[in-house]
């Protein structure tokens, strides 16, 4: 049930928020930084010999790094903004990715997000929001998609 | 490193313990080249002034770096072209200097969608065994 606190943030309404849909090329220098702040050193990652080596057509895009392709937007925290969610009271709760295809550096993702569920926990303490991408390339496949949960937290 | 070469079905047993990752102390550099390169802006990542006007003691590490880690693990193992699913919990936050060990274990032999998969645990524990992420992942093998 959802809980209705006077503190409370987030609303049922706020299912089927859509984010506008947006696309993104994937860049070399940007998957080498991403290697270099994950400790990851296996050149495999960041060298297009080593990766073509193992039999990539390019640098291959590390599991997590759909999640940071999503905050590619001018202003990943905009929709934060607009729907009035407390940026500094946010957790991130949970995620999960589902991949149907590999991508590498020069593919153009698009992303398409949706809220899909929104609920409270310990009386309306912590809210949760769930986002759910779509992701597809530049041939129009879908590669991947994932849920990203956000937790709230109010008082101390 | 970087797995090339698919694990084999039939080698692997439930059971068994995939090579354990543990990082260096987690620093304020860490987090600051972790914002720059994943995009992630959050200030309270970064910036000790907004984390304390948001009521926290101190920045907090990215949940999805530790993520990351734990996704190092899965791709020490096996390519990642051949992850199905992968998908984390975070249960407590990660403070500058602790030190994150991820690891995984074969929980399931699975049949998915015709292909032959195996699903993993997957944890990130801090240096006094306080977890930080649990999760899971479903691997394709050969």
């Amino acid at each position: 049930m959802a809980d209705e606190s006077p503190r409370r943030a987030l609303g049922a309404e706020l299912v089927g928020y859509r984010n506008r849909p947006f696309s993104v090329e994937v860049e070399k220098g940007r998957l080498r930084l991403f290697a270099k702040a994950i400790g990851e050193s296996d050149p495999v990652w960041s060298d297009d010999e080593a990766a073509r080596a193992a039999g990539y057509p390019s640098l291959p895009v590390p599991p997590t790094f759909l999640f940071c392709l999503e905050m590619e937007r001018p202003d990943p925290y905009d929709w934060f903004e607009e729907l009035g969610i407390p940026l500094g009271q946010v957790l991130h709760g949970e995620q999960a990715f589902v991949y149907h295809e590999p991508c590498f550096a020069g593919d153009v993702l698009r992303f398409e997000a949706e809220i899909v569920d929104v609920f409270a926990k310990k009386a309306g303490a912590l809210e949760f929001l769930v986002q759910h991408n779509v992701v597809s390339n530049q041939h129009g496949v879908r590669v991947a998609e994932f849920d990203r949960t956000i937790v709230v937290r109010h008082g101390s | 490193m970087t797995a090339r070469v698919v694990p084999r079905f039939d080698a692997v047993a439930v059971g068994e313990q995939l090579p354990a990752l543990t990082l260096p102390p987690i620093t304020r550099a860490t987090l600051a080249v972790y914002c720059g390169a994943s995009g992630d802006h959050n200030p309270v990542h970064v910036d000790i002034d907004f984390a304390r006007a948001s009521g926290l003691d101190d920045v907090i590490t990215h949940g999805m770096l530790v993520m990351a880690y734990t996704g190092r693990v899965l791709t020490d193992w096996a390519p990642p072209a051949a992850i199905r699913r992968f998908d984390t919990r975070f249960l407590a936050v990660t403070r500058v200097g602790d030190v994150i060990t991820a690891s995984a274990r074969v929980v399931e032999k699975l049949d998915d969608a015709g292909s032959r998969c195996v699903r993993l645990e997957l944890a990130a524990v801090d240096q006094r065994g306080e977890f930080k992420t649990r999760g899971s992942a479903v691997v394709a093998l050969a």
